[in-house]
């Protein structure tokens, strides 16, 4: 039968989400089942700690303010207007309401029954992930501190739905698989292998992994006569494992294969090499899964011969870039993927380089990226960031020393620019003196940029201290990473300096809850994503790590550190760790559909979705900078 | 022929008609009455030719409305006046499933229940249904009776004396959005939505019980 006005309130949730998420058909049964309230100005409709309604609210006509008191003063948390949703974060986590909501004026709201929409959390993944981006910032707020990990009272049925994606899928491993102890002989152990038909079989201690021995061990150490039959089982395997905790995704094993040149990884219960082995996961088990085009295009990349092919092979990892963004492969796996693309396209780059030179280098050098790349961040073309340190020589040879750096460097760059790195148009690259160095002139220049931070310092700090090797001797890069957290161990107000730079870039959302856009230029009326939202976050991370000593530059992995080693500040730290994925998901996004760098977003462009996900991430932004302020006494300076 | 015999007992419909309205205990309390917010469309306004094409309803209760309690039934009619087709767009031989007036009629009277009708100038409606009930040998509506119409000359502080708001009047001074202007579903809802800030307002004076709210009907008393 015709339902004039169910239809009339589809017509009304479809324009906003989630509703836009869900096929026309559920979307009516939907609406079939609103109620439609009124309220008038200051009418309370919920207050907080009241028991959870079995309604959601979106606001049909009118605002709604939420508030909560808190040492008995009433704070405004938010206002909603119209098509926004407000009331269903207590009903997923069933918990009262952990603040009030009020007309703003007068008012009319769709309540939406949540029984209805329990399902379609569950048969829409694009929905949950919807609310999982707009829940993500609050878990920063103190009252929702005990609700964190279960925003979703079902979140392993969630998580099913979203694990189509192959790369995100949790890898299919071996479960209990053969071992032996270290102390059997090797002819022992390949008997075992040999019944159980085998290529691989795990040393154990007490159930723990310490080896493995492969049929490569038996060929390259037995069959060669460098070990005897005889000879301990220990003492022929490889040690020590990699291991992985049990929910290793498909993507995570490849790159873990490829970084550590593994044939076999050990799945232990809690990931730890000192955990029982729960199971094995092999190359084979990895080749049955389709998707693995990462895997491919490195092979093809270590076998480019000259930078148009590189090129080639980069273009094809831009689509693979695009495909996974379209199908919301979480962030931190596409980041990861494409900078062990990029990692590798600059190796191969060096060695081209190095055999067109035709002469190898005459000291250890590291070359190092520096910047989004250092921090590998970097999902689409960006400039070229990087540098070079090698070894200190006598003063005699440093002139052809440096000059064949410098050489390298300049080839470098140009195939890295053929292959679609624009140069750095501040010059921050090896093939610059200034930045191909001995590890003493580096160290100096460090020492004096934390000694004596003068703004432009200061900047390069921010850039030089996100640096992550390359290519080349992993000691001086260690050397060199260690004396930076030396030097700030000494000179802790660097970090008040770095933290006051941070600061002078304020919190994205203006007076009135609007963006803050670019007020002229190019990009006038368009909202800066970069360095309003991106980059505060960035700044942070750096700063907090340098604070703590942690050598490590990925802005995720950096927060997820941080969430260790100060447990008092965890949900700080994630809200910030999940904005960032959210920013930085949007702005590759961005970035692929305009073919730009993603930068600056037209804030009137973006549907009513996009505009509530990106808000929904400033407010940790705020409150890391306000935990900044008060670490590192930022107003002390001046 | 059937308008010569007089009937001795009434069909079933209608016998439960008169006892859920006489028997509802139900109206003793605002949260419990239920409302019906309903709107006809007809193809004149003539009582004895004209004919009702389509009903549209939504319910109440404790200030919400209810949209999974709503009615939508279009009728087949062999009366057909092309001038109003211009005002409620339904045609003659229109996409709409019709069923016939008696049809149509139960179900309404069936979705009724014991409700309170509110509609606005619901003496019409309410005359083109009981018209259509005779013509089916019951009637007429036992169900108590609203107009917003007269709610708001009771709350309303200007314009006093003038004896008659339009549905379009009404919503300018409560600010109701008009989506749907003649559908009966349309109006259905418009007119729910008003009685939902009428009784809002008339609340902040009154008590809001039933008793009141029926004293506003003194033009409607029949």
């Amino acid at each position: 039968m015709k339902n004039t006005i169910a239809e009339r309130i589809l017509d009304f949730l479809k324009g906003y989400p989630p509703f836009n998420l869900i096929p026309k058909i559920t979307l009516l049964e939907i609406a079939k089942n609103v109620e439609i309230h009124y309220f008038e100005k200051d009418q309370i409709i919920f207050s907080q700690n009241d028991n959870p309604h079995e309604h959601f609210y979106m606001v049909y006509e009118g605002a709604v303010r939420l508030y909560r008191f808190a040492e008995d003063k009433k704070h405004v948390l938010d206002i909603c207007d119209e098509g926004d949703l407000f009331g269903l974060r207590p009903l997923i986590m069933k918990e009262n309401y952990l603040m009030g909501a009020a007309a703003n004026e007068e008012t009319i709201l769709y309540s939406i029954p949540i029984n209805i929409f329990n399902d379609i959390i569950l048969n829409f993944p694009k929905v949950s992930q919807f609310l999982i981006a707009s829940f993500a910032t609050n878990t920063r707020d103190p009252f929702s501190e005990k609700h964190k990990g279960k925003l979703f009272a079902n979140i392993e049925a969630i998580k099913k739905v979203e694990n189509n994606f192959i790369e995100a899928q949790s890898a299919k491993y071996t479960r209990n698989p053969i071992t032996c102890p270290p102390s059997i002989s090797v002819q022992e152990a390949a008997i075992i292998m040999t019944k159980n038909v085998i290529n691989s079989i795990v040393v154990t201690k007490n159930k723990i992994p310490i080896g493995i021995i492969t049929d490569k061990d038996m060929r390259t150490k037995i069959g060669t006569g460098l070990f005897k039959i005889t000879d301990k089982a220990a003492s022929i395997m490889t040690q020590p494992v990699i291991t992985f905790p049990e929910n290793i995704t498909v993507a995570e094993a490849q790159i873990a294969r490829l970084k550590h040149k593994v044939s076999h990884l050990c799945i232990t219960k809690d990931g730890t090499n000192t955990s029982e082995l729960v199971g094995i996961l092999s190359e084979h088990d990895l080749n049955l899964i389709q998707g693995n085009n990462p895997l491919l295009l490195i092979k093809e990349i270590k076998l480019a011969k000259d930078a148009e092919t590189l090129k080639y092979i980069r273009s094809k990892a831009a689509e693979l870039t695009k495909g996974y963004i379209e199908q919301e492969i979480p962030i931190y796996f596409v980041t990861k993927v494409i900078s062990e693309i990029n990692t590798a396209i600059t190796k191969r780059a060096i060695e081209l380089s190095i055999k067109e030179i035709g002469r190898k280098p005459p000291v250890a050098y590291s070359w190092f990226a520096v910047g989004s790349q250092g921090r590998k961040e970097q999902l689409l073309m960006t400039d070229q960031d990087n540098a070079l340190v090698f070894e200190n020589v006598e003063e005699e040879q440093y002139e052809s020393v440096k000059s064949y750096f410098l050489n390298l460097a300049t080839k470098v760059t140009e195939k890295l620019n053929i292959v679609g790195f624009d140069y750095c148009p501040a010059n921050i690259m090896a093939s610059n003196p200034k930045w191909c160095s001995s590890i003493d002139e580096w160290k100096q220049q460090f020492k004096e940029w934390i000694k004596d931070p003068i703004p432009e310092k200061i900047l390069l700090s921010i850039i030089f201290f996100d640096f992550e090797l390359i290519y080349g001797n992993q000691e001086l890069y260690d050397e060199m990473a260690k004396s930076v957290l030396k030097y700030i161990r000494k000179n802790q107000i660097f970090l008040s300096f770095l933290g006051k730079v941070t600061l002078d870039n304020p919190p994205p959302l203006g007076f009135f809850k609007q963006f803050l856009v670019e007020q002229d230029g190019e990009n006038k009326d368009n909202f800066d994503i970069k360095s309003r939202a991106i980059r505060p976050l960035v700044d942070a991370a750096r700063i907090f790590s340098l604070y703590h000593g942690l050598q490590i530059n990925n802005t995720i992995a950096r927060y997820e550190k941080l969430m260790e080693v100060e447990p008092q500040n965890k949900d700080l730290f994630e809200s910030c760790s999940n904005s960032f994925k959210i920013l930085l998901q949007f702005r590759t996004s961005q970035g692929l559909t305009n073919n730009d760098t993603g930068r600056y977003v037209d804030i009137n462009n973006l549907s009513k979705a996009d505009r509530l996900k990106l808000k929904s991430c400033f407010n940790p932004i705020k409150n890391v900078q306000e935990a900044l302020k008060l670490r590192f006494k930022t107003s002390q300076i001046s | 022929m059937f308008r010569l015999f007089k009937r001795k007992s009434y069909p079933e419909f209608w016998k439960q008609h008169i006892e859920k309205v006489s028997k509802s205990k139900n109206y003793t309390n605002y949260e419990t009455i239920r409302f019906v917010a309903l709107d006809t469309e007809t193809t004149g306004f003539d009582y004895d030719n004209d004919r009702i094409l389509c009903i549209g309803a939504i319910a109440i209760k404790n200030n919400k409305i209810k949209v999974n309690d709503s009615f939508e039934v279009y009728i087949k009619q062999d009366v057909f006046n092309k001038e109003t087709v211009k005002i409620h767009g339904i045609r003659r031989n229109g996409n709409e499933v019709k069923v016939s007036e008696e049809e149509a009629l139960i179900k309404f009277i069936e979705y009724l229940d014991d409700a309170i009708i509110i509609a606005h100038h619901t003496k019409f409606d309410i005359t083109m249904i009981n018209e259509a009930l005779k013509r089916i040998n019951v009637g007429p509506l036992r169900s108590k009776q609203l107009d917003t119409n007269f709610i708001h000359k009771k709350i309303a502080t200007e314009n006093q004396f003038k004896k008659l708001f339009s549905l379009d009047e009404l919503c300018k001074i409560y600010n109701v959005k008009m989506h749907d202007r003649h559908t009966a579903s349309g109006d259905a809802l418009i007119t729910a939505y008003l009685f939902l800030k009428l009784t809002t307002k008339y609340k902040k004076n009154n008590a809001l019980n039933l008793t009141e709210l029926i004293r506003t009907n003194y033009y409607l008393s029949s």
